[in-house]
């Protein structure tokens, strides 16, 4: 495959390769993002909390 | 035999320890498997000469595919464990590694479908592979429905081992059944994956991204336990000190 | 042991017929289930023999399985179930009787229900007697496997939703089994083979499924 459009319409195939791949990436990154955020937020409760008590 | 390594596992202190040094490792491992996997896969691997380029998916399906039941396997496992030495640490990895797998399964299923409109022209066949993975699915949600409709969480953990483990000893008999009874209703059998051997440039681009996926299952895996031990030891001290160094 | 079998076995026989208005609501609901099909899909009777063994199989599954859902309930209520898991005899056995008794008023009824609609679904009656045979060896599976999902909901009162959730996939080789049988018997063609695996099903869920019912009960009763 020799240019960027060629690459990205895959002969044809673009649409379905493109899609599955999208969503397949977005459930990893979901997979991936999600428990990280709750460990910040759990972090920050945290610290709320040893703020108040230290009060 | 030195057992102290495996009741140390036991311990929710020491797997927050020791997984809190080994997730820097298999994140990176993640990243450049998948990383190489995926841009050789999608760019560099030859064309199928049948399929053409829809057949990249592949490199996304196998691995989603193959985590997917391994994952199953390893809930099981840890089912026996949770049963036999009761060890809390084995229900949080269960409790955690059931919606990967659904979210694994669910990635092979909707690929699966994806990749099957091009090549046979419709979204979904019920052939023996997606059938399998669609009752593979089914199992999966009722883990997780039987974890969280028990309120107590020591019933809890032990009722979702036992299930975990009935479910284990089904998939071969469903598994053969529905082989079986695809070849029955399927006078031409689709097959997905067919082919006489595949290059290497081909293949190896595949392993690249099997092994990036289960290295990401571990990375989500370690992520969701770790959270789940902090959940549960809130009270203690130990974890008291580690979120405050966590800022 | 076996003075213990038939003290069960006659309680349960007892309570169940106390309200002999409950054991045919199985068999109402597996009545109405293939009802709905014709009305459903229409009554011409080409398409109500292609589809019949699928319905008929999956109306028994349904009706088993909701049927199922309290089996060990109102045991575990009045505390009758704690007694049982603290008893010296084998729980495994005891609830294996429990499970028969199921299978005789409900299983078996569906059995001998089977071929009437089979003949309402436009089957040849030639296929009749195996479809009854199917289900015979069928439902046994469908009691034992069902039961090992009341055991692990039985503190539970969300009903039956939960429990079709986890014990239905595990019913699916029965079913492909079941209605393979009476499709190749429309076809003319031998069902020993079928036959002979749903025996071997009946035989392997008869030996481990009260294993696991029994360790559901313990791990429900030890709340």
């Amino acid at each position: 495959m020799n240019s960027l459009p060629e690459l990205f319409a895959m002969d044809g195939h673009g649409p379905y390769v493109w899609s599955a791949y999208a969503i397949t990436f977005a459930v990893l990154a979901l997979n991936v993002i999600q428990p990280w955020l709750a460990h910040r937020r759990l972090v920050s409760v945290e610290a709320r909390r040893r703020r108040r008590e230290a009060e | 035999m030195n057992w102290s390594f495996f009741h140390k596992l036991g311990s929710p202190k020491w797997f927050y320890d020791i997984s809190g040094r080994w997730l820097p490792w298999f994140a990176v491992a993640t990243v450049l498997l998948l990383g190489i996997g995926i841009v050789w896969g999608l760019f560099f691997a030859p064309q199928d000469y049948q399929q053409g380029n829809s057949f990249r998916i592949i490199y996304i399906h196998v691995p989603a595919a193959l985590v997917a039941q391994s994952c199953y396997v390893m809930l099981a496992a840890a089912g026996i464990v949770t049963l036999v030495w009761r060890m809390k640490l084995a229900d949080v990895a269960l409790r955690c590694a059931a919606p990967i797998g659904a979210w694994m399964t669910f990635i092979a299923l909707v690929t699966g479908a994806i990749w099957g409109k091009p090549t046979w022209g419709t979204y979904w066949v019920w052939d023996a592979r997606l059938t399998s993975m669609l009752i593979l699915l089914f199992l999966y949600f009722g883990i997780i429905a039987l974890s969280q409709a028990i309120s107590n969480r020591d019933t809890s953990a032990k009722a979702t081992a036992v299930l975990a483990i009935v479910g284990l000893v089904n998939i071969p008999i469903i598994k053969y059944s529905v082989d079986w009874w695809n070849t029955l209703h399927q006078p031409a059998t689709f097959k997905i994956t067919e082919k006489p051997a595949m290059p290497v440039e081909m293949w190896l681009p595949l392993l690249l991204t099997v092994l990036g996926f289960y290295a990401l299952f571990t990375v989500s895996l370690l992520m969701r336990m770790r959270l789940e031990v902090l959940r549960r030891e809130h009270k203690t001290r130990w974890v008291r000190d580690a979120l405050e160094k966590a800022k | 042991m076996l003075q213990i079998v038939w003290l069960l076995f006659t309680r349960e026989w007892r309570l169940a017929w106390r309200r002999p208005g409950q054991l045919l609501n199985p068999l109402v609901f597996f009545a109405i289930v293939i009802s709905l099909f014709p009305l459903a899909v229409g009554p011409e009777p080409g398409m109500l023999r292609t589809m019949a063994p699928g319905v008929i199989w999956v109306a028994a599954l349904l009706a088993t399985l909701l049927s199922l859902d309290g089996l060990f309930r109102s045991d575990y209520e009045d505390g009758s179930l704690e007694q049982w898991v603290l008893s010296p005899h084998p729980l495994a056995l005891m609830v294996l009787v429990k499970v028969l008794h199921h299978w005789l008023v409900c299983g078996l009824a569906l059995v001998l229900l089977s071929p009437l609609f089979g003949l309402m679904l436009s089957l040849p009656s030639r296929v009749l007697p195996v479809l009854a045979l199917t289900l015979l060896l069928g439902t046994p599976v469908l009691s034992l496997l069902g039961a090992v999902g009341a055991a692990l909901t039985v503190g539970l009162k969300s009903g039956g939703v939960l429990l079709a959730l986890l014990i239905l996939p595990l019913y699916i080789p029965v079913l492909i089994l079941g209605t393979g049988a009476v499709e190749a018997s429309v076809q003319g063609l031998p069902v020993t083979g079928y036959a002979l695996w749903l025996a071997c099903l009946a035989v392997l869920s008869l030996s481990l499924a009260p294993v696991a019912i029994a360790a559901g009960l313990r791990i429900g009763v030890s709340e």
